[in-house]
């Protein structure tokens, strides 16, 4: 079997070179030290399931926080200045004066009376054509928009009302957000879902990813223990072991980021064909894209740290 | 470079190691280990050789007692810096260790990766080695699909590849038929004219005489004695000659 006893010459010019302490990487071969499940393991696979999870829920969130913000911001300062008035002269004398008497104030900033014209078209499909014309029309209230400087408050509305109520009897003051309120209640508690699914399924992909960084490093204890008694030391063996972990998470967060994308898109146009202004209102901005790209992200940084955390720990029990 | 006895390599003072709460399998343990000599631990089975060797090699601490390494006591030392001293040992596992997933020359080539040898230094190194070691044959193939010899001798030839100051061998013959053991002997003995250090364990008594210049010490019970004196009489090698 052809042993010779004769120490190779090269054996001499490695030696001189392996001696540090140092810790580079081990080869670019290094990764075969760890046997890789990659996209046969489950790993890439929960890691991508749990992306797309929380880039939906994620998404949700955001449109609904987009949607109340919009909605929120047209009407949060807006007044509805009624009067209630069968005869029509009496009504047009008391909207003049209320129109008048509001304009003069420093905390309104715009004041406008609803055409008649327009809040007839506006009634006409519930009420008929004929709403508001000759004798026996149907009464109507005249309407002013009124847009407050700041924000309606409780304080403001009750002395909006006080003042308006000795010259303009028939004059009802209605916040705007206030009809709303329940829609912002709704959206509100949707938020909060979106927000607890988003922080549920962040907590489980962290365990899963533990999960599996520790069963990786579990069947390849005997070949970390090997390294390290073969001199490797903790920051390349805890590298090893990130680096072949963030390959599988960028593979499973990319898929995962995919497969969001594709369904907040489908989810987009179906709500887009609505056609309705306030789910217009939900849509993505810039920044909240830039959000959902940041969750694969964030999972390859979660599953490297857990990897190390978890391979450093075991070699610290080892001397 | 510090130095406990002038010019040790390693030097054992009452070490003493038990494992949990049992009885100590081994007991004030002293000795001093000079450059470029060769030895023998023998001793019964159960004796605690494995137990001294993976002291040696610095895969446990002792439970009392300094175990020192290159003029370095290791029980003091930062934890940082003990790769680098493993780095200057070989080891030849009494199972090998060999990685499974891993062919034959990339087991081999495995200290010098971790030592950060560029790739293009090590492929002739590792085929040579393999060649030395009668295996050039079987250089792709995984352990699992060789014999408990050859697994031997992969084992060997990663603990020898990056020149070792101490080479440390836990029955290294023990797999193989006596004429591949009298040949695996001379490659140590080779080894150890190029200036390593060797220790052997064997409870092999043949093997002892094989190897004219080697010092034994023997291991009863956890306890050493000193056949030849070698202990009580170290060889003082000059250092220079490395
Ligand atoms: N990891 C361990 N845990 C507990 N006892 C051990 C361990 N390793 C060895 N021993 C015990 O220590 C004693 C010495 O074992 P060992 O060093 O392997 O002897 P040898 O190599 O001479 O056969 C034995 O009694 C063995 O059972
Ligand atoms: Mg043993």
């Amino acid at each position: 079997m052809g042993t010779r006893f004769a120490i190779p010459p090269e054996t001499d010019t490695v030696s001189g070179k392996a001696r540090s302490s140092a810790s580079p990487r081990i080869g670019e071969r290094s990764s075969g030290l760890i046997q890789q499940a990659r996209l046969s393991g489950p790993m890439p696979w929960v890691i991508a399931i749990m992306t797309a999870l929380t880039v939906i829920a994620t998404a949700a969130g955001l449109s609904l926080a987009n949607l109340a913000e919009n909605a929120r911001s047209e009407i949060a300062g807006g007044l509805t200045v009624q009067i209630v008035e069968g005869a029509p002269m009496e009504r047009d004398r008391q909207a003049e004066l209320a129109v008048t008497l509001l304009e003069e104030r420093a905390d309104i900033a715009r004041v406008r009376r609803v055409p008649d014209a327009e809040l007839h078209a506006l009634l006409a499909p519930w009420l008929g054509s004929e709403v508001g014309s000759g004798d026996d029309a149907i009464p109507t209230p005249a309407l002013i928009d009124v847009q407050l400087v700041g924000d309606v408050t409780g304080a403001s509305l009750a002395e909006l009302r006080e003042s308006l109520a000795n010259s303009v009897p028939a004059a009802r003051v209605d916040a705007q957000a206030g009809w709303l309120g329940p829609v912002f209640a709704a959206i509100s508690s949707l938020q909060w879902l979106a927000i607890v699914l988003v922080l549920l399924l962040a907590a489980t992909s962290a365990a899963a990813v533990w999960l599996a960084a520790r069963s990786a490093l579990g069947s390849n204890r005997d070949t970390i223990e090997i390294v390290h008694l073969l001199g490797g030391n903790d920051r390349q063996i805890a590298g090893i072991f990130q680096r072949s972990i963030a390959m599988d998470a960028v593979i499973g967060g990319g898929i995962g980021l995919l497969l969001g994308l594709v369904a907040i898109v489908l989810l987009g146009r179906q709500f887009a064909r609505l056609g309705s202004g306030m789910v217009a209102g939900g849509g993505l901005g810039p920044a909240d894209w830039l959000y959902l790209a940041l969750v694969p992200v964030l999972a390859v940084v979660l599953a490297v740290l857990t990897a190390r955390v978890t391979v450093l720990s075991a070699l610290r029990r080892m001397l | 470079m510090m130095s406990g006895s002038d010019g040790a390599i390693v030097q054992f003072d009452n070490v003493g190691l038990r494992y949990g709460a049992d009885a100590e399998v081994l007991s004030d343990v002293s000795f001093t280990l000079f450059p470029g000599s060769f030895y023998f631990l023998t001793g019964a089975s159960g004796a605690g050789k494995t137990s001294l060797l993976r002291l040696l090699y610095l895969a446990q601490r002792p439970t009392r007692g300094v175990v020192r390494m290159f003029g370095t006591d290791t029980i003091t030392v930062p934890r940082g810096h003990l790769p680098g001293f493993r780095r200057r040992i070989g080891v030849v596992f009494q199972d090998f260790r060999l990685v499974p997933h891993l062919s034959v020359s990339d087991n081999v080539a495995l200290p010098l990766r971790i030592s950060g040898v560029a790739e293009a230094d090590i492929r002739k190194p590792v085929a040579d080695m393999l060649a030395w070691v009668g295996l050039d044959q079987r250089a792709g193939a995984f352990p699992a699909t060789l014999s408990g010899g050859e697994q031997q001798r992969v084992a060997i030839a990663r603990a020898v590849i990056a020149r070792p100051e101490v080479l440390v061998a836990d029955e290294p013959t023990g797999n193989v038929d006596p004429d591949m053991a009298l040949k695996l002997l001379r490659l140590f003995e080779a080894l150890n004219r190029l200036g390593t250090t060797v220790v052997v364990a064997t409870h092999d008594v043949h093997l002892l005489q094989k190897v004219p210049d080697s010092l034994i010490m023997r291991l009863d019970r956890g306890r050493l004695s000193d056949p030849t004196g070698a202990l009580r009489y170290p060889p003082r090698r000059d250092p220079a000659v490395l």
